[in-house]
Formats: structure tokens, C-alpha cells, sequence
């Protein structure tokens, strides 16, 4: 599977998840760096976590101008899959992939710590070969993960199925403090209208060798692979 | 030194403004045969300072054994030391301090200390693949304390973070002696192929400066000074640089790469500690060169800036690169990808000169040998009279605890030892997907990848035992850090450090950090670790108050199976508890003796054949596999470390039958150096028995793992109810709310 690590000035998440996506998953994955206005043929993009132009602004919202967006944009328009990961997540909503928008922790803090999700969808690309319902245990490492939509976009989002991930407690209940940040609705990661565009706050590369203390991330490349494959 | 006064001295306004001494002044003039402009006058009192000069350290740091098989790059010689780790990879690393910016304004004292470090990496053209911190707090029941607190442990976690280098580590203590003074030390870990090694030297004349990063502004003007006298809360805030993490790692990839891609880098020195003038004249020194520097090509973030403050301002996140004569574009335009402004300030010359010249005119010229060697002093080694008054314990007027669950509760509850996790998990502890073994370990442990190994990296220093007893606690600095190390199966292998003391122009204080640097150096002896580089940090009072005197030693161990490594969290039911090692436990200068009874008192030991006996006997066994859990017994003695061990665990512990000889709190709370608590299966039992016995250790079995209870001699509390209040203590400590205990 040939996938691009797309590269911001800033983006910090990227050589981990580059190093994940070719000795782990087995895909043969690049850099794509986001000053190039096209992207290599590739089936995957991936946008990695990081602090992208320092998010000195609001998070993404200088990497969403980029040039190398417009190209993830027509890749995106295509069905293809485009995964956003923590800074990723923050940048696919400022360039207006997905819906809502991210606030700062709600308890203030960066927080890097390992969380559970529960599979809420598998009608995406990223959770296809994971079980409804399943949880998987994946580190969180932001300071502005609190998404928030507005009350007839989070009908939408439940309307159309389109939240992926939600935060819950190891044994898979919905609790005030499994969640780490405050998020609406526990959401921790939704897909576009298209289902093809999945935004986490999660860091599944941190969680896919045993020696890192988890391997659940594997779920996501697992089904990135098996979606590929269909 | 003697010295006629023959040239018209400046005022003392003026000489204290560079902190030169009036025969320091003349010195300099003599030097020269003629007075120092004004600035000339700024660049010698920057070069002169401790901070850039070591005037007042560095006959008593030659001390320090810094040789060894191992060691590639000794302490001085570059930014930072290295170390051969086999595979033909290098460990890179040094630990800086930044007390008295985080003194005055925290967030961005702490956080410009991680970026100047990380920059002592980079230089060296490693890739930073950890940061570790050494924290010392004032008490966190006074507001200002908590401002102080949270400010750095909010500055550390904003610039780590987005830099993208995982802070891995570290320690943090409270004590009323840091009230006004807090420490901040930086440690940062890069890891390198040996052919790719870059110096810091700016040799053959003719090659090309480049300045590259942010523009040079009036920030931090005289941080080197300040940092070299005493009472910052009395100095200026404007000498506080801000910083920009995002330029930072900016510049840290591009330097890579142009390493990486070219040959045209010949040396690289960041921008620290007196700006542009202590990296100029390093590196012209250890080039045995001289540079020219134009001024008027200095990029400026402010209008009419003279070349004084050109030459001294401390802006953050700028390089100095040594460019092969003709080659500085090749070098720029990858400077240039990735949006970094440079220009070509200067070139190296052979006059053995800083020759810094302003739109053609002369503005300083200045010989590097006489900036580079500043004066030293030493002082006589005299015995300060409190050591006889704090090493009198007498136990006979303490009395026992009543309730020793109650007391136990309170221990755990006590800000030295209650969970770091409020101050850990605001730090990327993880990206680089490294990471073993994480935060709240006794060491954290990363694994290098493409090779079956990792390494072992922790920092430790107790001030209040280098107080009672400055040469046991350099010497326990040195053996704490590397039994942190030795739990994880690590062999440790080289240290840096940062000596935090008070003014060496006190004889107390010169006693003190005489005394801890021999400590250090006979343990770092025994226990085979030369020092590879380090960071003295001088001056460390408020109030005419000095700091206790904190010696921070930052541990490097290698693991060559990262498979093989041993975490401190029992591991299974059933399996049997022991003690391994031959320290005494006793009540002096224990956390039990100043959190029960607000007392710091009595005479720290430390027998450095017993702890490399239990040092390489816990190795031994980690490499045998014979060990659940490894977990060095420290702060709150054996009933804490056995608490510790159940929390990582999330299992109960039964030892009922305590060994008492003296006193039950001695039993339960005293401390001492050379004790790790492991666990083992029953199977194990009689290989690890007879390992001790080889190697002389003594073995004490205390009980199993088991039940969700903490049932430790008369201690008898449910392991949730405890945990609770361990994970808590910090947490409200630092939220100005008092704690349950």
C-alpha cells in the first residue's frame, strides 16, 4: 500500500509514524512535504501529529493553506483515505475536511497519557477490520483536543454514524472521567460525509509494537490495509 | 594574581554591571596594555563570568574522573560530552541549569533552559531523543511557590513538546531552602553515528559565519551576568529571554540536514549564555583561531542597537555555522527550505582575535586565548561550624508514631514522594516511539532502534544529604543515579551533572561544593562512570540565604537486550519480596524525619563497596531473568519503596513480619543508600540466594505479592485508599489545595 506522511513545518509525529507504516504495517509509505503542490499516486495520506507552524495560531490552521492541501483535498474528493492524527485531526477541521473545531483541554493542560476508545463505526476505512464496539487502548498527547460542534452538526455526525472513536473507560462505559479533555459527546475521532476522511486525537503509532507497551494502534493499519485490499 | 592599578579604573556601577571585580579589571587591562572599551569591557565580563569562565569551579571540577573505554567526547571540549554505546552509535548529552531566568519568570525561564540545551545537542549534529529534568521547588503552601511551580513544569512542557523531543525524566524535590531560588536543570540525550560528530571549532582561515535563526534583539543582554551573582529576584526581568520552540525545530532539522546532505558545515556552536560573543570566541578557541565578525550584517528585531548589545544579546533559537570557504549557499539554501533567515557575518581568521568591527569601524578586538582562560580562584577548604549542629541527631526525644498507618499516609502524601504523574503527563512523554519504559520508573528506558539494545537514563541529587554531609551526598548523587540505572538492568556507563551552590565566595558554600565534588568523584571511581560534561550554577541564594547544595547527576546506564529489561512493579501473586544490599536504614536526613517532625538533622551514610556489590548483583540477576521487580529503596525507606512497587504493580503486598532491630519507624521509614527492593518467584529464590552470597550481598526476605492490601509490619491500609492519596498529594500541593493525608 503506497501511503505519504505529509510534513509540515512543525509537524513532530511524522518520522514515528513513517517508521510504523513501513516496519510495522508493512505499507510502503514517504514524505510528502507540504510546500510541493502534488502528491506522489499514493492510495494512503496520512497527516501526523506535531505542532504544525508551532500552532502559534490556532492549531492547523496554518498548515490547512498549505499547497500540499489542495492535493489532499482532490485525494480526498476521490474516496481515497486520508487519516489525521492528533494535529492532523486539528489540521483536516481548519481545512474544513471534517466538521467542528478543537478547544483547549478542559483541564487546561497538555495531557499525554494512555486513554481507551470504543469503536463506534467500522464503516470507515481506518476501523473496517475492528469490531463494533471494541476498545482499544491508545495513548493521547495534545493540549487542545476538546472538539466541539455545533448541536445540529453533532446531529449530523450521529445521524450519518460518522463518529468513530469515543473515549471510555477501560471496560468500555461511557464516563465523565474516562474522557481526558472534555471533548462533546466523548468524541475522540470522526469521518467525513464520504467516510473516507478520519480524524484522531489518539496517536495509533504510538501503539503498535508490545515493546512501546501496546499494540492496538495495529487496528487502524490493519484496516487500512484490509480497506485497501477490498 | 598581582596586580598594580595602572590604568583609570570605570565606576563601580559599571564594573558591576559586566560583574567583574575592580582587580579583575585591571587584570584584563594589564592583559591588553591598555583599558578595554566599553565593549570590550562587556565581552570580558561575559567570558569572565561563571557561567561562560568556571573562574570559581573548574580547579575543583579536574577532580571528576573523565576518562574511560567508552568516552569519545570529555566534559569542555565540545557542547556537550559523548559516549560510545557499540553498533557504532554515540550517545550525545549534557544538563544544563536555568535557576535564575525560572526565578524570575518561570514559564519562559524553564522553557529558553530546555531550548539552550537542546541546542548543545544538535550542535553536536545528534538528533535529541530525550530531555530529562531536575526540579527544585520552594514550599508549594506559599503562592508564589505554586506560581513558580507550575510556571516551569508549564515552560518545560511547551517547549519539549513542541519540539517533539519526549521528556523521559527526571526528579522534583520541595524545600523551604529553594523558596526564593528554585532550581531548573535541563538534561537533554542525542544519539548519533560516530563518523557523525560535529565540532564546535571554527578552523582555517577564510571559512565562512553564518548566523542562522531568529533575529538578534535586546532580550536577555547580561544573562550570563546575571546568572553569576546572587539575588535574581532583585535583577531586571528584561534579562529573561521568551522563547520559540517552533524556530527551534526549525533550526534543528535544517541543521541535520544540512549535515546530513553536505559537507559544507565544518562546525556548529549554538547561541547561549552571552549570545554571539561566547560562541564566536569558543569557537575560534578550540579552532586556535581568530574570527572578524561585520555587526552590520546581524539581522535586528530592534532599530539602533549598538554593538554591545549585538554582541551580548541573548535572543534565543540562533546558530553559529562554520561554512567551507565559498560553500555558506549550499549551507542557505536548505536554511532557506525550511524558512530560516541567515546571513554571513564573519569569517575565520589566523590573528587569534575577535575582531568584531561595526560598518568598518573597530568595536572590540580582543584576544580569544585571554577570553577563553578567565582568572581562576580558590579558596581555602574550611569546615563550616552548622555541619556540628545539624550531625547531632538525638532519637532519644523523638518519639514513635502512635498510628503508624497515619504516619505512613502522611509520608505518602508528602509532595517529596507522592505520584509526579500531575507534573509528567503535561510533558510528551512518548513521541519518538522509544519509549520502554516511561515516567514514574526508577529510570526511563528508550530502545535504539535497528538494534536489539536501549538505554537507561535517570537524574538524581538529594539536597538536604549533601547539606548534613556535602561529600555523602556527591557521592549518593553519583550512586543514586546509577542503582536507578542498575533496577533496569542497565549498565551505567558516563554522567553529566550540575553543581547548584550557593556563592562560592561564601566559605561554606566553596566547603560544600569542595566536598560534593569529591564525593562524586570517588563514587563515580568506584562505580566506573567518568563524567563526559557538565554545568555549574553558582550563586544560588536569595535573601543572603544559599540554596542547600544540590549536586544533580544526570546517568547514562546501556541495556544490550532491551528484552531483558526489569520494570518496578510487582509483577505477580505469590511471588516473594526481599531486600537486597547492606545499607543500615536509619532516621538522619531521612523525608520521615523532616515530614513527621519537621527536622533536618543527623549524619548521611554511604559505603561504596556495599553499593557496587548490590549495583552489579541486581544486573546479574535482571540479566539471569531471575526478577519480577527491581525497585531502589530511597525516599521513605523500605515502607515506601514497597508501596511504589504495589502502585506500579496494581497488586497488594504482605510482609508481616518486618524486621525490626531498633526502632519500628527506623524499620519502616528510615533511609539509606545501597537497598533495592525486588520481587522473584518462589523458584528463584534459592539461584538469587546464592548469587547474593557470591557477590557478598545481604538478602533479607520480607514476604509475597498478593491481596489488594498494603500489610507492611504494623501497617495495615487498602491498596486503593493508599494509592489515592499518593496520586493525589502532588496534584493538590500544586493546586494550592491542602492534602487529605
Amino acid at each position: 500500500m503506497n501511503s505519504a506522511v505529509v510534513v509540515f513545518p512543525g509537524s513532530n509525529c511524522d518520522a514515528d509514524t513513517l517508521h510504523v507504516l513501513n516496519n510495522v504495517a508493512g505499507m510502503d509509505a514517504r514524505y510528502a512535504w507540504h510546500a510541493d503542490s502534488a502528491l506522489d499516486d499514493v492510495d494512503l495520506v496520512v497527516l501526523p501529529g506535531g505542532f504544525s507552524h508551532g500552532d502559534y495560531l490556532r492549531t492547523g490552521a496554518m498548515a490547512a493553506r498549505a499547497p500540499i492541501m489542495t492535493a489532499v483535498r482532490d485525494h480526498a474528493a476521490r474516496g481515497r483515505p486520508v487519516l489525521g492524527i492528533c494535529n492532523g485531526f486539528q489540521i483536516l477541521l481548519e481545512a474544513g475536511l471534517l466538521p467542528g473545531a478543537m478547544l483547549l483541554n478542559d483541564s487546561t493542560q497538555f495531557r499525554c497519557e494512555w486513554t481507551h476508545l470504543r469503536v463506534e463505526s467500522t464503516r470507515t476505512p481506518c476501523t473496517s477490520a475492528a469490531g463494533n464496539g471494541q476498545v482499544l487502548r491508545l495513548p493521547i498527547a495534545h493540549a487542545e483536543g476538546n472538539y466541539v460542534i455545533d448541536p445540529d452538526g453533532l446531529d449530523q455526525l450521529h445521524d450519518q454514524d460518522r463518529v468513530v472513536f469515543r473515549y471510555v473507560s477501560p471496560d468500555g462505559k461511557r464516563s465523565a472521567d474516562a474522557n481526558p479533555n472534555g471533548a462533546v459527546d466523548d468524541i475522540a475521532g470522526i469521518c467525513s460525509a464520504g467516510r473516507n476522511v478520519v480524524g484522531m486525537m489518539p496517536h495509533p503509532e504510538r501503539a503498535s509494537e508490545a515493546a512501546l507497551g501496546g499494540e492496538d494502534g495495529r487496528a487502524i493499519w490493519d484496516s487500512l490495509l484490509a480497506a485497501a485490499g477490498a | 594574581m598581582t596586580l598594580t592599578p595602572t590604568h583609570e579604573s570605570p565606576s563601580d556601577e559599571v564594573l558591576r554591571e559586566v560583574a567583574l571585580t575592580r582587580d579583575e579589571y585591571h587584570f584584563a587591562a594589564d592583559l591588553l596594555d591598555r583599558p578595554p572599551n566599553p565593549v570590550e569591557l562587556g565581552i570580558i565580563g561575559g567570558m569572565w563570568s561563571e557561567h561562560c569562565g568556571y573562574k570559581h569551579s573548574r580547579p575543583l571540577l579536574g577532580r571528576l574522573p573523565s576518562e574511560g573505554p567508552h568516552v569519545l567526547i570529555g566534559p569542555g571540549e565540545e557542547n556537550a560530552g559523548a559516549v560510545d554505546i557499540g553498533h557504532g552509535l554515540a550517545i550525545v548529552m549534557k544538563v544544563e541549569s536555568h535557576n535564575h531566568p525560572s526565578a524570575v519568570e518561570p514559564f519562559q525561564g524553564a522553557a529558553t533552559g530546555v531550548g539552550g540545551i537542546l541546542r548543545d545537542i544538535f550542535t553536536m549534529g545528534a538528533r535529541p531523543i530525550a530531555l530529562l529534568d531536575s526540579l527544585r521547588f520552594g514550599p508549594l503552601d506559599d503562592r508564589r511557590g505554586r506560581y513558580l511551580a507550575n510556571g516551569i513544569v508549564g515552560g518545560i512542557g511547551w517547549y519539549g513538546n513542541c519540539m517533539g523531543v519526549p521528556t523521559v525524566g527526571g526528579e522534583v524535590q520541595v524545600s523551604s531552602s529553594y523558596r526564593g531560588n528554585p532550581l531548573v536543570n535541563a538534561m537533554c540525550v542525542g544519539l548519533i553515528e560516530h563518523d557523525q560528530l560535529t565540532s564546535a571549532a571554527a578552523s582555517g582561515a577564510g571559512n565562512e559565519l553564518i548566523l542562522v535563526g531568529a533575529d538578534t534583539g535586546r532580550d536577555g543582554i547580561h544573562g550570563a551576568t546575571f546568572a553569576s551573582v546572587d539575588d535574581p529576584e532583585a535583577s531586571h526581568r528584561g534579562v529573561v529571554q521568551v522563547g520559540n520552540p517552533f524556530m527551534e525545530k526549525l533550526l534543528l532539522e535544517a541543521c541535520l540536514e544540512v549535515l546530513q546532505t553536505t559537507d559544507a558545515i565544518l562546525g556548529l556552536q549554538d547561541l547561549g549564555a552571552t549570545g554571539l560573543t561566547s560562541s564566536s570566541v569558543e569557537s575560534a578557541g578550540r579552532g586556535g583561531t581568530g574570527v572578524v565578525l561585520h555587526l552590520e550584517h546581524v539581522a535586528r528585531r530592534a532599530s539602533g542597537m549598538t554593538p554591545y548589545e549585538v554582541m551580548l544579546s541573548e535572543s534565543q533559537e540562533r546558530m553559529l555555522v562554520v561554512a567551507a570557504r565559498g560553500r555558506a549557499h549550499e549551507v542557505q539554501r536548505v536554511f532557506d527550505k525550511w524558512g530560516l533567515h541567515s546571513d554571513v557575518i564573519g569569517e575565520v581568521t589566523e590573528t587569534g582575535l575577535l575582531d568584531v568591527r561595526d560598518n568598518g569601524h573597530s568595536a572590540a578586538s580582543l584576544p580569544i586565548t585571554m577570553l577563553t582562560d578567565a582568572p581562576t580562584y580558590t579558596y581555602p577548604v574550611e569546615r563550616p561550624a552548622y555541619l556540628d549542629e545539624v550531625g547531632s541527631l538525638n532519637l532519644q526525644v523523638l518519639p514513635e508514631p502512635d498510628d503508624p498507618t497515619a504516619a505512613f499516609l502522611q509520608l505518602l502524601a508528602s509532595p517529596n514522594i507522592a505520584s509526579r504523574r500531575p507534573i509528567y503527563r503535561q510533558y510528551d512523554h512518548m513521541v519518538g516511539a522509544n519509549t520502554v519504559i516511561a515516567p514514574g520508573g526508577d529510570a526511563a528506558l528508550l530502545r535504539i532502534k535497528g538494534t536489539p539494545m536501549a538505554v537507561a537514563l535517570s537524574t538524581d541529587g538529594n539536597g538536604r544529604t549533601t547539606y548534613l554531609d556535602p561529600f555523602v551526598g556527591g557521592a549518593a548523587a553519583i550512586a543514586e543515579s546509577a542503582r536507578n540505572v542498575s533496577c533496569t538492568g542497565a549498565r551505567p556507563l558516563a554522567f553529566t551533572n550540575c553543581l547548584n551552590f550557593g556563592s562560592p565566595e561564601q566559605s561554606a558554600a566553596y566547603y560544600q561544593l569542595s566536598r560534593a565534588i569529591d564525593g562524586m568523584a570517588a563514587a563515580a571511581r568506584a562505580l566506573e562512570t567518568p563524567v563526559i560534561s557538565g554545568n555549574v550554577s553558582l550563586y544560588n541564594e536569595s535573601g543572603g540565604e544559599a540554596i542547600w547544595p544540590t549536586p544533580v547527576v544526570g546517568m547514562l546506564g546501556v541495556l544490550d537486550e532491551a528484552e531483558w529489561r526489569c520494570g518496578m512493579g510487582l509483577a505477580n501473586d505469590g511471588d516473594e519480596i526481599a531486600v537486597l544490599g547492606a545499607g543500615r536504614p536509619r532516621l538522619d536526613g531521612s523525608e520521615y524525619l523532616s515530614t513527621a517532625h519537621d527536622l533536618v538533622a543527623g549524619q548521611p551514610e554511604i559505603n561504596l563497596v556495599d553499593e557496587v556489590a548490590v549495583q552489579r548483583l541486581v544486573r546479574e540477576l535482571i540479566a539471569g531473568r531471575l526478577l519480577s521487580s527491581a525497585h531502589d529503596c530511597s525516599d521513605g525507606g523500605l515502607a515506601v519503596a514497597l508501596a511504589e512497587s504495589a502502585f506500579a504493580g496494581g497488586r497488594g503486598v504482605q510482609v508481616p513480619d518486618l524486621p525490626v532491630s531498633g526502632r519500628l519507624d527506623e524499620a519502616l521509614f528510615g533511609e539509606s543508600q545501597s537497598r533495592i527492593v525486588v520481587s522473584y518467584q518462589p523458584l528463584a529464590a534459592a539461584a538469587i540466594a546464592a548469587a547474593a552470597a557470591t557477590l557478598s550481598v545481604p538478602i533479607a526476605p520480607l514476604g509475597v505479592v498478593g491481596g489488594n492490601r498494603l500489610r507492611i509490619g504494623p501497617i495495615d491500609v487498602s491498596l486503593d485508599q493508599a494509592e489515592q492519596i499518593w496520586s493525589q498529594g502532588l496534584e493538590l500541593a500544586l493546586a494550592g489545595q491542602a492534602s487529605p493525608g
